[in-house]
């Protein structure tokens, strides 16, 4: 077992890769109740486009299929895994992003039947065609509440905005057209292909002993047989590097208007410490230029055209890349023409090192809390590891980056011409 | 459990409960300001933690205080209202790092102290009045706040069944106050009422971290320098609800929406007070309240009509909650199958290791809630509102001591008051 310890963040993280390619992290923490882990396999909504394994033809399965699958994998022959977590004290759930699908549960006692468990179900998949049947009116609801959502309609609209062709601009849950297209034979098919222990990995963070999680994961792990590991496939059609649409208003039965503005990174094949380097710029430029500290942020808000639903994000994975600016407004138009000017104005001088100073210290303050979350740790974790870096590296490259790498991050993506968008939310029948 | 060590003492007008913990990277510091919920006040409280959170004497703008809690390793400072029962609470939170982890040693938790109390206790004032420019601003704030709950048909499902249901009792009234009462509002009347606040509203400050007692005194007198009170204010206890039949009010209401929403609310009589309170907790869990209570496993899993379908406790008010997206042709089969649910845990029909699974995972929640700072004053502070001392040590034998004779007992007390149903314009029909 490997052992790496973070002196200044008093942490020590633990790391096995087993025979069967699972990657095992474990991080003890003294002083917690709970225990949490996430059993992640790198499989999203993104990937709709691959070769199934053991085949050679590729093929294209339905929108929102990875969310389905996160869905049905808690039936099991017996019934409801939910219910055997409840039963062992623990609770249980799962999540699909778009380059993602995790499955955890926290608990405060039974740590290692709740292990067990996890591990378990996740390995034996077992769908039946009523099952997959009843699925689809649960899901179907879901879909719909999504719909009725305005936050989610934005940010779903500026996405479809940016990429032409890229998944990524698909709702992660699909739609009632495509679920219904969904059957027993394609999920074991995407199963089968990406629920590899050599594509998953395993977090565990709590009040645990690591030597005896490892053991028991290893245990768990030799009982079972796997296939030999192939590399996975996966198609992306090119996607031009510009922004496909410029603008889109969405109607709906809202009272105030929403506006969501973003850039599309221009190259988005940066992995490791490339990425984290980045990633960090960008959110750095962006807290300089929008934060609640800036004078962007107090002009905006003097002028009435943003209220504190208002916030910016970044998000960088292999293929696809983009900021996120915007929030309630009642002038959706007027406040996206005053983000892209203030972003042409922000761009055109250079940094403000004490501001630079400022916003790195808040960046390192941000990270130290989080750190007292276990689901956080978790999750970012792996989505840090997924993309070849690691999480316990963003304080020091918090403080190593430096205005020049800041300038060259902000050259880079904050080209209004070519990559910026915007999508509005605008009130029904309204003005 | 691991034990919690808390000390409280009083200063001035205010309760001090220090909770020593070395499991956080942060200090929190959280002030809740407790007054009763009145139709005449409720859009002056909600207003005031909005104005006091934009500038103060020490830091004239929101621009300024922002930049102090980013020169503070990125402390958060929120200020905000809630409704727990019939108490209408102003609370704030700052929680900061604790500059054990930090290369430089900057004396974060004074600074923490000094920023919290500069807002809450040294306003920026002119003329008797707070500044008509920050007035301004944040009417329009509040405004646009009240106008997203009708965004959220969620949130605003919540909000029309209080009103229907509690429709001449406070707790009808809506957390951030009417748009009506909000034109009115005046620099000078909000000023009147801050005074009003800081000298007779009820007033605990809890700070959770690695810290020393004798320092947070030395803290407290150093920097909280409220009025002194001639008067104890009045010890709140809980609103029950009316007593005596309730007659059953079904509510419809029309929108343009994929998916209705079905919110149902129950009286039970049984508050935090009573010594039933966690035979109710227990209730809940089994009714509605986790994945394998029985209105997920019937009206989701069973019935698949919808994705969500759960109930909670307002734990100060004896209600309980029920809430349901579905498709709006299927609002009779819904209504039926919940009401069923209730029957059946009138008449008892729920086996004794089903009681055991909810005790088990009410106990993990309960755990997990204490391992986050804010969770752990959360709970804390039901001892204030309840006006019942209850030590966080009873809570597990408190749940575990409950019998199905418990459960029975409290599920004959719940009585329907109001179904609300906001209606969708899509799947009209029962296909």
């Amino acid at each position: 077992m490997n052992k790496q310890t973070f002196d200044q963040l008093k942490e020590t993280l633990y790391h096995e890769k087993l025979d069967n390619g699972l990657d095992v992290y474990i991080l003890p923490k003294a002083g917690f109740n709970k225990t949490f882990a996430t059993f992640t396999t790198k499989y999203g909504s993104i990937d709709n486009h691959f070769i199934p394994l053991g085949e050679k033809e590729a093929v294209k399965v339905p929108d929102g299929i990875a969310h389905f699958l996160e869905h049905k994998l808690f039936e099991d022959e017996d019934g409801d895994v939910f219910q055997l977590f409840s039963k062992q004290g623990a609770s249980a759930n799962a999540f699909t992003s778009f380059t993602r699908t995790a499955y955890l549960f926290s608990s405060t006692s039974k740590v290692m039947e709740n292990l067990t468990t996890l591990l378990d179900f996740v390995q034996k998949p077992y769908f039946t065609e009523e099952s997959v049947e009843k699925e689809k009116g649960i899901i179907g609801q879901e879909i719909k509440m999504y719909d009725d959502n305005p936050d989610w309609r934005g940010y779903f609209g500026l996405i479809s905005n940016l990429y032409e062709y890229h998944p990524v601009k698909i709702d992660i849950a699909g739609t009632i057209e495509s679920i219904n297209e969904v059957t027993k034979d394609l999920l074991y098919t995407c199963y089968e292909t990406f629920y590899h222990p050599n594509n998953m990995l395993l977090f565990i963070v709590g009040n645990v002993d690591a030597e005896e999680m490892m053991t028991l994961v290893k245990e768990n792990q030799s009982g079972k047989e796997f296939a030999e590991p192939e590399r996975i496939q996966r198609f992306f059609e090119a996607e031009a590097p510009e922004v496909d649409q410029a603008e889109q208003t969405i109607e709906m039965n809202v009272k105030t208007g929403k506006c969501l503005t973003g850039f599309k990174e221009r190259s988005p094949d940066r992995q490791g410490k490339d990425l984290l380097r980045h990633e960090l710029s960008i959110n750095i430029l962006l807290e300089m230029m929008f934060g609640q500290s800036s004078k962007n942020y107090e002009t905006l808000y003097e002028e009435g055209l943003i209220d504190d639903t208002f916030s910016f994000d970044y998000s960088g994975e292999l293929g696809f890349g983009f900021s996120v600016i915007g929030g309630d407004t009642a002038e959706p138009e007027q406040l996206s023409e005053r983000i892209k000017s203030m972003v042409v104005e922000f761009t055109s001088k250079s940094l403000d090192e004490e501001t630079v100073e400022s916003v790195r210290k808040k960046k390192i303050g941000f990270f130290l809390r989080s750190l007292n979350s276990p689901e956080y740790i978790a999750n970012q974790f792996t989505r840090y590891q997924f993309n070849d870096m690691n999480l316990f590296d963003v304080i020091p490259v918090l403080e190593s980056l430096t205005v020049d790498d800041l300038q060259e991050a902000m050259t880079e993506h904050f080209k209004p011409d070519t990559q910026f968008s915007k999508c509005l939310v605008k009130p029904k029948g309204g003005a | 459990m691991k034990a919690i060590n808390v000390n409280e003492f009083t200063h001035g007008p205010v309760n001090v409960h220090v909770i020593q913990s070395d499991t956080y990277k942060t200090n929190t510091l959280v002030l809740h300001i407790r007054a009763a919920l009145t139709e005449e006040d409720h859009t002056l409280r909600a207003l005031l933690p909005l104005v006091l959170q934009s500038g103060s004497a020490d830091y004239p703008t929101r621009k300024q205080i922002r930049q102090k809690l980013d020169d503070l390793y990125g402390a958060t400072l929120t200020g905000d209202v809630n409704k727990k029962g019939e108490n209408h609470l102003i609370s704030f939170k700052l929680e900061a790092a604790n500059e054990k982890y930090l290369k430089d040693s900057t004396p974060l938790l004074e600074n923490a102290f000094q920023m919290m109390t500069s807002v809450i206790s040294n306003p920026l004032i002119e003329n008797g009045a707070f500044k008509e420019s920050v007035i301004k601003s944040e009417k329009r704030n509040l405004k646009q706040r009240i106008q997203s709950v009708y965004d959220d048909k969620i949130r605003y499902a919540n909000m029309r069944l209080n009103e229907e249901m509690c429709k001449n009792e406070p707790y009808g009234l809506f957390v951030y106050g009417s748009e009506e009462q909000l034109d009115n509002i005046t620099g000078e009347d909000l000023y009147d009422y801050y005074k009003r606040v800081v000298n007779e509203d009820a007033m605990d400050l809890y700070v959770v971290g690695d810290v020393e007692t004798e320092e947070i005194k030395n803290l407290v007198s150093k920097h909280f320098t409220l009025p002194e009170r001639q008067e104890k204010p009045a010890e709140s206890g809980d609103e029950k609800a009316a007593a005596g039949n309730v007659e059953e009010k079904e509510i419809f209401e029309e929108q343009d929406l994929k998916q209705g929403k079905l919110h149902l609310g129950y009286r039970t009589n049984i508050t935090y007070q009573d010594d039933d309170y966690f035979a109710l907790q227990l209730f809940n869990g089994l009714f509605g309240g986790f994945s394998h209570s029985k209105l997920f496993i019937n009206v989701r899993e069973k019935a698949s009509l919808a994705y969500y379908a759960a109930s909670r406790v307002e734990s100060h008010k004896g209600l309980l909650m029920v809430m349901s997206g579905i498709e709006t042709g299927n609002y009779d089969k819904a209504v039926k199958i919940i009401r069923e649910q209730m029957e059946a845990m009138k008449n008892g029909e729920f086996e004794e290791d089903q009681l055991e699974q909810t005790k088990s995972v009410l106990k993990n929640q309960l755990l997990e809630t204490m391992d986050a700072p804010r969770g752990l004053v959360e709970l804390m502070y039901h001892n204030e509102l309840g006006g019942k001392k209850r030590s966080l040590d009873d809570w597990i034998p408190g749940i575990d001591a409950v019998t199905k004779e418990d459960v029975v007992r409290v599920a004959n007390e719940a009585q329907l008051d109001t179904v609300y149903f906001l209606k969708g314009t899509e799947g009209g029909s029962d296909e």
